[in-house]
Order: structure tokens, then sequence, then C-alpha cells
């Protein structure tokens, strides 16, 4: 094959894909190009938005603490066991990746709402978590949970078996070994889950909307506010939608670079 | 040499392969040799407890770690087993130090950590490891990261060692060196030792005795001179040539 049909080739595939990369592009650069710095400013200096960045900050981190803390050792566990059940667990419990967000939204008001399922033993005088800010870490664990044990798991699969029998065979028991040597091992990609878990806290929308509503200073969170923003104020939502992505670049970078860590301690085994 | 001895009579499937032996160490190092596939590695997990056994009666001296018929099962935890597997599987983001540190904090948490640290520098100074305590095992020599595997193993108070292909992991130049350090060492801490090889000159220089394992039988035992005499199959007459 001549040396010039090899380059176009090379250039034709690219060109191809770079459709989509284009495509990906046009909207979050139209973003930052039609937000001006200065009415950037001006949105943020209103009151309430600090208010929404706040309980932002402060549900996602909420939730991103019951995230890793429970879902660490569930993830371990379910590495660990390769009966079926363990399989349709691990089946069940990343099934929020793939359900919409409002289906979700529906079936946490079935199970925590006010005439859920579980209404009668959570809340025998008659109130609700529903609409409270507690309703909104709710879902927003509900639907990020799974990108970190879907990390977490594939993570602790790759922990040396052989590392294992022989912590195993010096006596240290399951949690020191969980401890001192899983946990460890597969840190890298557990940062990079809890980042990605973390963006789609801070993003999620449709779940919040139906199970904790949009209550300015209760439970609207940046993506409710930037909602409705949208429709009094196009300046303000585009200043939210600005901040919303770039802490989402810092999460993604955070993540990148915790993977890469990953991908390089593997190379480097023997 | 060790007072004690381990003796193990077991059967087993392991994927396609039955494993049905009997086997002890008396006296000292018993040294299981055998073709790929043989089940040598498998032998080591079924007496480490991780594979599961049809019938076993496993035990070292008066303890018994496993016996089928009386429904006694030690778990790995509670077996006392220095397990030194092939590449001896340190572990990569401790240090030497807090490798060995690792295994005896593991057995002996009623060692206060003065005296915990007092124990691994003695183990490490004593095989030479003194100088890399603060080393990570990646930066280690062929021949450090088995005396180190060694080290964890021998911290954790063991009743036995199990060895398995433990000059597998080095070059052709470190290993003799390294094999008669390791012949040597294991005379000296005199525990009932199995070590599991392929290779002819290992299994002269490290066993008392040798037991030919082959598609997961026994099929011949005997001192290096006794099976040199009337080698039993095949594969045992191309294993005696290979030796140089």
């Amino acid at each position: 094959m001549s040396r010039h049909k090899l380059r176009s080739e090379r250039l034709a595939l690219a060109g191809f894909g770079s459709v989509l990369a284009l495509f990906l592009f046009m909207p979050l650069v139209s973003l930052v190009i039609a937000t001006r710095p200065r009415s950037f400013v001006v949105a943020l200096g209103q009151p309430f938005v600090w208010g929404v960045l706040e309980l932002s900050l402060l549900t996602t981190l909420a939730s991103l603490a019951i995230v890793v803390v429970f879902g660490t050792p569930l993830a371990w566990t379910l590495a660990r066991r390769g009966g079926a059940a363990a399989r349709a667990v691990e089946t069940l419990v990343e099934l929020p990746i793939v359900i919409p967000p409002a289906v979700a939204g529906v079936a946490l008001l079935l199970a925590f709402g006010r005439r859920g399922l579980f209404a009668g033993i959570l809340y025998p005088e008659g109130s609700s978590l529903a609409f409270s800010v507690l309703s909104v870490v709710m879902a927003q664990v509900f639907v990020s949970a799974p990108f970190y044990l879907q990390a977490a798991i594939s993570a602790f699969r790759r922990v040396d078996e052989r590392l294992i029998v022989v912590s195993r065979s010096f006596g240290a028991g399951p949690l020191r070994v969980f401890r001192r040597i899983a946990v460890p091992l597969a840190a890298p990609a557990l940062v990079g889950g809890a980042a990605m878990s973390f963006a789609r806290s801070l993003g999620e929308f449709g779940a919040t909307l139906m199970f904790a509503g949009n209550l300015r200073g209760v439970t609207q969170t940046l993506p409710l506010a930037v909602y409705t923003a949208l429709e009094s104020d196009l300046g303000v939502a585009q200043a939210l939608s600005v901040l919303l992505m770039v802490v989402a670049l810092a999460l993604l970078l955070v993540a990148r670079a915790a993977l890469g860590r990953t991908g390089e301690r593997r190379g480097g085994r023997e | 040499m060790s007072g004690e001895t381990l003796t193990a009579s077991l059967t087993a499937r392991v994927g396609p392969l039955v494993i049905d032996v009997e086997l002890d160490t008396a006296p000292g190092t018993l040294v299981v040799v055998g073709p790929n596939g043989a089940g040598k590695t498998s032998l080591l997990s079924l007496l480490l407890g991780v594979l599961p056994v049809e019938r076993a009666r496993i035990a070292i001296g008066g303890t018994v770690l496993s016996d089928t018929e009386a429904g006694l099962v030690v778990p790995l935890e509670e077996r006392r087993l220095g397990y030194v597997p092939q590449d001896y599987a340190l572990f990569p983001h401790l240090t030497v130090h807090e490798n060995v540190a690792f295994a005896l904090a593991s057995r002996r948490s009623d060692l206060a950590p003065s005296a915990r640290d007092e124990r691994v520098r003695g183990l490490l100074g004593e095989l030479g490891l003194g100088e890399r305590a603060e080393h990570r095992p990646e930066t280690l020599s062929g021949g450090e990261r088995q005396r180190l595997a060694l080290a964890r193993a021998l911290s954790a108070d063991p009743r036995a060692l199990l060895l398995d292909e433990p000059l597998a992991a080095l070059d052709v130049h470190s290993r003799d060196e390294v094999r008669e350090f390791l012949g040597a060492y294991l005379e000296r801490v005199a525990l009932p030792t199995l070590v599991v090889t392929h290779d002819a000159a290992d299994a002269r220089r490290l066993g008392h005795r040798i037991a030919v394992l082959e598609a997961g039988r026994i099929t011949q035992r005997g001192t290096w001179d006794e099976i040199a005499a009337s080698p039993a199959s095949p594969f045992v007459e191309r294993f005696l040539a290979e030796r140089r």
C-alpha cells in the first residue's frame, strides 16, 4: 500500500470520528462563549445562588460519604463471591445506571414517600422524608452509588488472589485483609469511582425533582436552580451551568488521574 | 532437623484432575516434584484449605488441621502454615519492613508495636535485608524478594513451611547462590517443610526426601539417591537427566 493511501485512510477514519467529537464540543463551547464574564459575576452575586451551591455541595458530599462507607464493603463482598445470588445482587445494585432518573424518582416515592411501601415502618406519625433535604441525599445516593460500585467491584476483582491467600495464612482476618490489603491496592480505582459517583450526584435532576421537589432553600440543588432560572433569567441559568461544568470538569480530571494510576500499578506488576 | 512432621492424606477433584496423595515431611524437608499439570500447586492449595477436598486428614505433629471424617476443618487463618507462593506475592504497596510487620501483627496482635518492630528488624537483619527495610518490594533483586517472602512467612510463627517453586522466579545466575542459601537456612529454622518444584537441582539440594507427583498421584518416593538408582517412570528419567 502506498504511503499516500496509508495517510488518506488514516485521515478518513479520524475525520469520520471527529463528527461526534464536534457534536460534543459545540454545546459546551457555546455555553462558555455565550456567558460573558461580567454577567457571570453579576449572576453569581445573587444571594440565592450561594445557598443553592451550598445545598448542592453539602448533599453531594453526604451522598458520597454514604456511598463510599457502605459501598466499599458491599463491593468487596460482591467481588469475592461468585455465586448466583451475588451476581443477582450485583445486577440489581447496578440497575439504577440504566433506568431513567424519572423512574428512579417514582420508585423512591413508592418506597419511601408518605404513602410508600415502607411508610408504615418509617413514618408511624404520618410525616415523610420526601420533599426534605434528606430526600435529596437519598435520590443522589440511589442514582450515583452504582457508578462507585461498578468501579470498586472491578478494582477489587483485580486484586491478586495470592495476596489474599498469603495474608490469610499469616492469620489476618477478613477485616484486616480488607483494610490493609484490598482497599489500599484498589485505592486509585476507588477514588476514580468516587469522583464519577460525586459527579453523577452533582448533576442529579430527575429523581430529585420527583422525590424531593424543587423547593428553593430546602431541596433546590444546582441543576434544579438552572431549570428554574431558565424560565426567568437566562443569564443566571448560564452562569450556574458554567459553574456546574467547571466542577464536573475538575471531577473528571481527578477520576482520570486516579484511573491512570491504577493502570500504572497494574502495568508495573510482574 | 524438626522434631515434628507434617502428614497429609487427601483426595480432591481440582478441575479435570483427581488428586489422591499420602505424604509426610519426616524428616525435615519433603520436595514434591512433577511435570506441569501434575497438581503440585493445587496440592499446596489443598493443604492450605483454600480448595475443597473430598477427604482429608492433615496434621502437624499432634495438631490436626483437617479431618473430614471427624468433621474438623481448621480455617487457613488458624493453620499457621508459612506459605511462600510462586513469585512470592509480596505486598507491592508496603515496604520491606511493613510486609513483615503486617504478617507478624496478623498473628501476634498481643505484641506491643515496639516489640513487633524489634522482631521485624531482627528477622530482616538475619536474612540480610536490614538495609532494605524502607524499600518497596519492586526495587529488590530476585534473591532479596525470596528472602523477604521467607522472613514474612517465618514472622507469623508457622508450624510448617510450604514453598511453591521457590527458585523459579530467579534468573539462572543467582539461582545457585540463592538455592544454597535457602537450603542452609531451611536446615537452620528446622520446621517441617514441603517444597514444590519442577527443577531437579532444587529437589536434590533442598529435599531430604523426594516425592514424585504425576497426574495427581505419587508415583515414587525416596531420597535422591534411591530415586536416581531406579527411576519409576519416564518422567523421572527425564527429570534426573536434567540435573547437570
